[in-house]
C-alpha cells in the first residue's frame, strides 16, 4: 500500500473511531462535510474554528456567572442553549449531550450539576479540538501528496 | 397558505424563486448563520444575513426608521428564514411584524429550530410561516424548501 492509500485508511479509520466507537462526532458532521466544494474549499477548517472560537466564549462567560455573588441560571442557560445548538449543527455530539444534561441543571438551579457540567465541557472541548486538529492535519497530508479525501456516506 | 389572486408582487416573487431567489436568513448563532447561508448559496440563492430580529427588520426597511421604498412594494427579499429562539425579539415576533407589513406580508417566512414542539410549530403555521423546519438543517431540506415555495404559488 502506497504512503496516500494508507494516510486513507488512517482517516476513515479515525473517522469510524469518533463516530461509532467513542460518539465524539455524529451524522451531522458528516453532512458538514458535504456542503465544502471547491467554491469553499476550507468551509469546514472554517466552521470547525468558528465553533472553537465560540465555545471559548461560551465557556468563559458562563465560568464568569458562576462567580458572581447571585448566579443567574437563566443566564446561564441562555449560554448553553447556544453551546447546545452550535455543537448540534457541527455534529459534536458528546457535548451536545453535555448541554442538554446542563440544561435541566440550569432548570432546577442545581449549582453542583451546573458546574460539573461545566467542567465536563471544558474537557470535552480540549478533547474533540484535539481530536479535531489531528483530523484535518491527516487530511492536510493526505492532499497535499496529491491524494483525496474519502467520501463519507 | 395564502389565498386570493395572484397580485403583481406575487408574481414577481414566483419568477425570481426560480432563478436567483435572495434570501435573508436571520439567527443569533454565529455557527448556524455560517451554515445556512452556505446551504442557500449551495442552492443557487443570493443570501443576506441578519444576526437578530431588529437588524433584520432594518435590512427590510421595516425598522424603527422607516423608509418608503422608492422603488413601490417589490420587495428585496423573495424568502425569509429565521431562527425560532432568538434573545429579545423572537423568529414568531419577527413573523408577526413581516406579515403586519404591506410591503412584505407576501414574503414567505421559513421558521427553524432546535426543537420539535407541536404547539410551536403550529402557532408559526396559524400566523402565516409557510414551513417549519428542524434544526441541524441539511442540504435536502433547502432542496425541499426550493419545491415546496414553487409548487405553492398558484
Amino acid at each position: 500500500m502506497d504512503a496516500i492509500s494508507q494516510w486513507r485508511k488512517q482517516w476513515f479509520d479515525y473517522i469510524q473511531y469518533l463516530r461509532q466507537e467513542k460518539g465524539f462526532l455524529d451524522d451531522q458532521f458528516v453532512q458538514l462535510k458535504k456542503l465544502q466544494d471547491e467554491n469553499s474549499p476550507d468551509f469546514v477548517v472554517e466552521v470547525i474554528s468558528l465553533f472553537f472560537q465560540d465555545s471559548e466564549k461560551l465557556l468563559n462567560n458562563m465560568a464568569n456567572s458562576f462567580e458572581q455573588e447571585v448566579v443567574d441560571f437563566k443566564q446561564i442557560d441562555a449560554h448553553v442553549h447556544q453551546f447546545k445548538g452550535s455543537s448540534a449543527s457541527i455534529g459534536a455530539m458528546r457535548i451536545k449531550n453535555v448541554c442538554v444534561t446542563f440544561k435541566n441543571y440550569c432548570e432546577a438551579q442545581n449549582m453542583d450539576g451546573c458546574l460539573r457540567c461545566l467542567q465536563q465541557l471544558q474537557q470535552e472541548c480540549s478533547v474533540l479540538k484535539n481530536k479535531l486538529e489531528k483530523l484535518l492535519n491527516l487530511e492536510r497530508q493526505i492532499l497535499a501528496a496529491g491524494g483525496s479525501i474519502p467520501v463519507l456516506e | 397558505m395564502e389565498s386570493g389572486s395572484a397580485s403583481s408582487s406575487s408574481k414577481a416573487l414566483m419568477e425570481n424563486i426560480v432563478d436567483q431567489p435572495h434570501v435573508l436568513a436571520v439567527d443569533d448563532n454565529v455557527i448556524d448563520r455560517k451554515l445556512v447561508e452556505k446551504l442557500l448559496k449551495n442552492s443557487s440563492c443570493k443570501v443576506t444575513t441578519a444576526e437578530n430580529g431588529t437588524r433584520a427588520l432594518e435590512f427590510l426597511g421595516l425598522g424603527d426608521h422607516r423608509h418608503n421604498s422608492l422603488e413601490g412594494n417589490v420587495s428585496k427579499v423573495n424568502l425569509i428564514i429565521t431562527d425560532y429562539c432568538m434573545p429579545g425579539m423572537t423568529g414568531y415576533d419577527l413573523l408577526k411584524k413581516i406579515k403586519e407589513s404591506s410591503v412584505m406580508k407576501e414574503v414567505p417566512v421559513v421558521i427553524m429550530s432546535s426543537e420539535n414542539v407541536p404547539t410551536r410549530i403550529n402557532k408559526c403555521l396559524e400566523e402565516g410561516a409557510q414551513m417549519f423546519m428542524i434544526k441541524p438543517l441539511k442540504q435536502s431540506d433547502i432542496k425541499r424548501l426550493r419545491c415546496h415555495l414553487m409548487n405553492s404559488r398558484t
